[in-house]
């Protein structure tokens, strides 16, 4: 067989409630790899797909937070798994949209695999590190515990396709919360690759949830929704992501702004997670 | 070893044999000591024997390693952490560990049937209980090995480098996975004594630990009796002993450490008291009395061993406790029915009932199981002594089997006073409902536990561990840590 064959190529597709559906508005766009090569026509997502989205979250969020911390672990540790087994394929086109050059798309590869296994060991700890028992002056037992927020959205970082990414998605959902993301505006196929590969990693439908399109068109529609109750804007700057901030104030969203560059920081874990005090008596 | 196992008074309920196969344990015939990642003869090429305690049948032939096998094992620990592991990154340590998890998952029925041969225990337990959380024990500190700066000791904090553990022999691989886990997060190398009569599961977790490909000599793996443990408490190589088992032995080896200057945690022995309120929910209560005292045989050193029942309700308890325990199915550990196993050894058969002649002598009412015992094998029916004073010996000492002591008391007061007339501290039970009663009893408690409307409660992320002669040191969650880092 000496002929050459003809590769079968992908449709680069939302995530939305465990599915892979196209835009609703049967739009896309075109991706370039970072010597400008065309990579792909991708879905170019709508207000209403965002909209979608938030609702998938919301339906999820209650669920993901009742299964054990344990079991959110290891739903989270198998994306390390299954990013481990197509990390190659990870590493193209993390190459392809950054440009690294040498061993540095399979280093970047490396460093978010460890990462997801990272978060996947922070699920049954956030209680023990961000809780406390309280030595009120009474006979009452007290102890806060954190809870997480509930639906969050993330606009990811533009520049860091899979790294960035992975921390702005995962942080609120290792804390509990659900997701919906906005992928980097024209370096989204690493992202579309996680999002795929949490099919396969027992993620229940709704918890990730990823829009890929015109970061400028639907992150207002994102951040003003009502029914979401923090949004991380790493992945807008200056003047349009001081508009979304104030957007956000209108239903007293949770807002994390600068991106964080510290690995061993616990700002993102921290960002989306309230703190929930019970007071309970004591007497005979 | 069926047929009868199952009678009990409710004959029309008798369940037929439902046996798991012996087959899917895939013993060797003989095992070496894990040294240096790899099995090897102990250099007195002394074996022995570990016994099927349900059937007296030997299952296989362990290696007894001598002093020079130890010193081989701590050599290997110690140039393990100098050249490797103290090297390794907390990040790098957290895969091995998750590897070490899911190794362990994957292999949880082969684990469950070995720890049931070995122990007597029922399989039903070493099924839902000891495998599962022993790999989700790995998994939990699997998590801390690259967070030991939010831990809360402070940043950057360091090992303590080799660490001599001697495990009992009441949960074997459980508790193999309470010492290791913890210590190889925190960056120390092991050398892990497993207890005589259960060596087996913690040989599996050698082979699981060469699938991880964890490197040579993080982990060593000695089999052997008392002069082993002996041996490695000893060694002047080791930085730290952890030791779970009798409060007799603790006293010992502290001593012993005292003069050569080790860190040292202990886990020994409980006289758990369970206390049962008028206004406790019954049928949970029972059950939770039975799950507190039969769970593992009484093999347990938080059994709710000592039953403090308030007056009011102590008869109508009583009655139901006799009755329940009737029902108790006795008999083949192998039985995925089977509530109450093989009594581990001929030795802890012989204290058992040492301890339960002495509650007769002394005056206590004893209520014996009615149900029949198999011909071979350690048993023991499970039994329930009323009209217990707190000076008699089944009120005072250890049984460590399938016997509760019943005693009553009129105040939550008195119950308090009760609970704490012990020289053990390791865990309680209260039983209420009423939350504000429950938190001011817990906290007039001298113990490391307590359960509330529950018992025998264990997960990775909660500290375990007792107070006065139960012990020091915690094992489980973020305290758990502390044990085996230099903070």
């Amino acid at each position: 067989m000496s002929e050459i064959r003809l590769d079968v190529r992908k449709t680069y597709k939302l995530l939305i409630n465990g599915a892979f559906p196209r835009s609703e508005s049967g739009r896309s766009y075109e991706v370039a790899s970072f010597k400008g090569e065309f990579l792909a026509n991708v879905a170019q997502g709508s207000r209403k797909d965002v909209r979608d989205a938030v609702v998938a979250a919301r339906g999820a969020q209650a669920k993901w937070w009742a299964q054990s911390a344990y079991n959110r672990g290891q739903v989270i540790y198998r994306l390390a798994e299954m990013a481990e087994s197509r990390r190659d394929e990870l590493a193209e086109h993390v190459g392809l949209a950054e440009g690294f050059k040498g061993k540095g798309a399979q280093a970047s590869v490396s460093r978010a695999i460890d990462r997801i296994v990272w978060y996947a060991g922070w699920t049954d700890k956030i209680a023990q590190i961000l809780g406390s028992s309280n030595p009120v002056a009474g006979p009452f037992f007290n102890f806060s515990v954190p809870v997480p927020s509930g639906v969050v959205g993330v606009i990811a970082n533009q520049d860091s396709s899979l790294e960035g990414f992975i921390d702005a998605f995962l942080a609120p959902i290792a804390a509990g919360n659900t997701v919906v993301v906005l992928a980097s505006n024209n370096r989204p196929t690493p992202s579309i690759l996680i999002g795929e590969m949490t099919a396969t990693a027992d993620f229940p439908g709704g918890v990730l949830n990823i829009i890929t399109g015109h970061t400028g068109e639907i992150a207002p529609t994102l951040v003003a929704h009502e029914d979401v109750d923090g949004v991380d804007l790493d992945g807008v700057n200056g003047e349009f992501e001081s508009e979304l901030a104030v957007s956000a104030a209108t239903s007293i969203k949770r807002v994390l702004r600068t991106g964080d560059s510290d690995s061993t920081s616990l700002r993102r874990l921290r960002a989306f997670v309230e703190t929930s005090t019970v007071w309970h008596t004591i007497g005979q | 070893m069926s047929g009868d196992l199952t009678h009990s008074t409710l004959g029309s309920m008798s369940y037929d044999p439902a046996p798991e196969s012996a087959a899917i344990a895939r013993l060797k015939s003989e095992y070496g000591l894990f040294i240096d990642g790899a099995f090897s003869d102990p250099t007195s090429h002394q074996q022995f024997l570990t016994l099927n305690p349900a059937t007296e049948e030997p299952l296989a032939s362990v290696s007894l390693a001598s002093s020079a096998d130890v010193d081989r094992a701590v050599f290997s620990a110690r140039h393990a952490y100098e050249k490797v592991w103290s090297k390794t990154t907390g990040a790098e340590r957290s895969k091995y560990l998750f590897r070490i998890a899911r190794l362990i998952q994957e292999r949880s029925r082969e684990f469950a049937v070995v720890e049931t041969l070995d122990n007597g225990k029922p399989i039903r337990e070493s099924r839902d209980v000891d495998i599962p959380l022993a790999a989700a024990h790995f998994f939990y500190y699997a998590g801390w090995a690259d967070k030991l700066d939010h831990a809360g000791f402070g940043p950057n904090p360091k090992p303590l480098g080799v660490a001599g553990q001697i495990i009992p022999w009441n949960f074997p691989l459980l508790m193999a996975a309470w010492k290791l886990a913890p210590a190889l997060a925190a960056g120390n190398t092991c050398v892990l004594k497993p207890a005589e009569t259960t060596p087996l599961t913690a040989l599996l977790l050698a082979e699981i630990l060469q699938q991880a490909e964890l490197p040579p000599g993080v982990v060593n793996i000695v089999t052997g009796d008392g002069s082993t443990g002996s041996a490695l408490v000893d060694h002047p190589g080791v930085d730290k002993i952890a030791f779970t088992g009798s409060t007799e032995v603790g006293r010992l080896i502290q001593q012993r450490v005292a003069t050569n200057r080790k860190h040292l945690t202990l886990e020994l022995g409980g006289k758990g008291a369970n206390i049962v309120f008028e206004d406790a929910p019954i049928d949970e209560m029972i059950e939770g009395i039975i799950d507190g005292i039969f769970f593992n045989q009484g093999h347990v050193c938080c059994a709710g061993s000592r039953l403090l029942v308030q007056e009011s309700v102590a008869d109508e308890v009583l009655r139901r406790l006799i009755r329940r325990v009737d029902q108790l199915r006795v008999g083949d550990p192998m039985d995925k029915n089977t509530d109450v196993g093989a009594i581990n050894s001929a030795a802890q058969l012989a204290r058992i009932r040492e301890l339960t002649a002495y509650g007769e002598q002394e005056g206590a009412t004893r209520y014996t199981s009615s149900c029949s015992l198999p011909d071979k094998g350690y048993w023991f029916a499970p039994t329930v002594f009323a009209d217990v004073a707190q000076s008699h010996r089944i009120a005072r000492e250890e049984i460590f089997g399938p016997v509760l002591s019943v005693l009553t008391f009129r105040t939550p007061e008195e119950a308090v006073t009760k609970a704490n007339n012990s020289n053990y501290g390791l865990a309680c039970g209260v039983w209420s409902e009423k939350g504000s009663r429950t938190l001011w009893v817990a906290e007039r408690l001298r113990a490391g536990v307590i359960w509330a409307n529950t018992y025998n409660k264990f997960d990775p992320t909660s500290p375990f561990g007792g107070v006065r002669e139960s012990g020091f040191g915690r094992e489980g969650g973020r305290h758990g840590l502390e044990a085996y880092l230099n903070v």
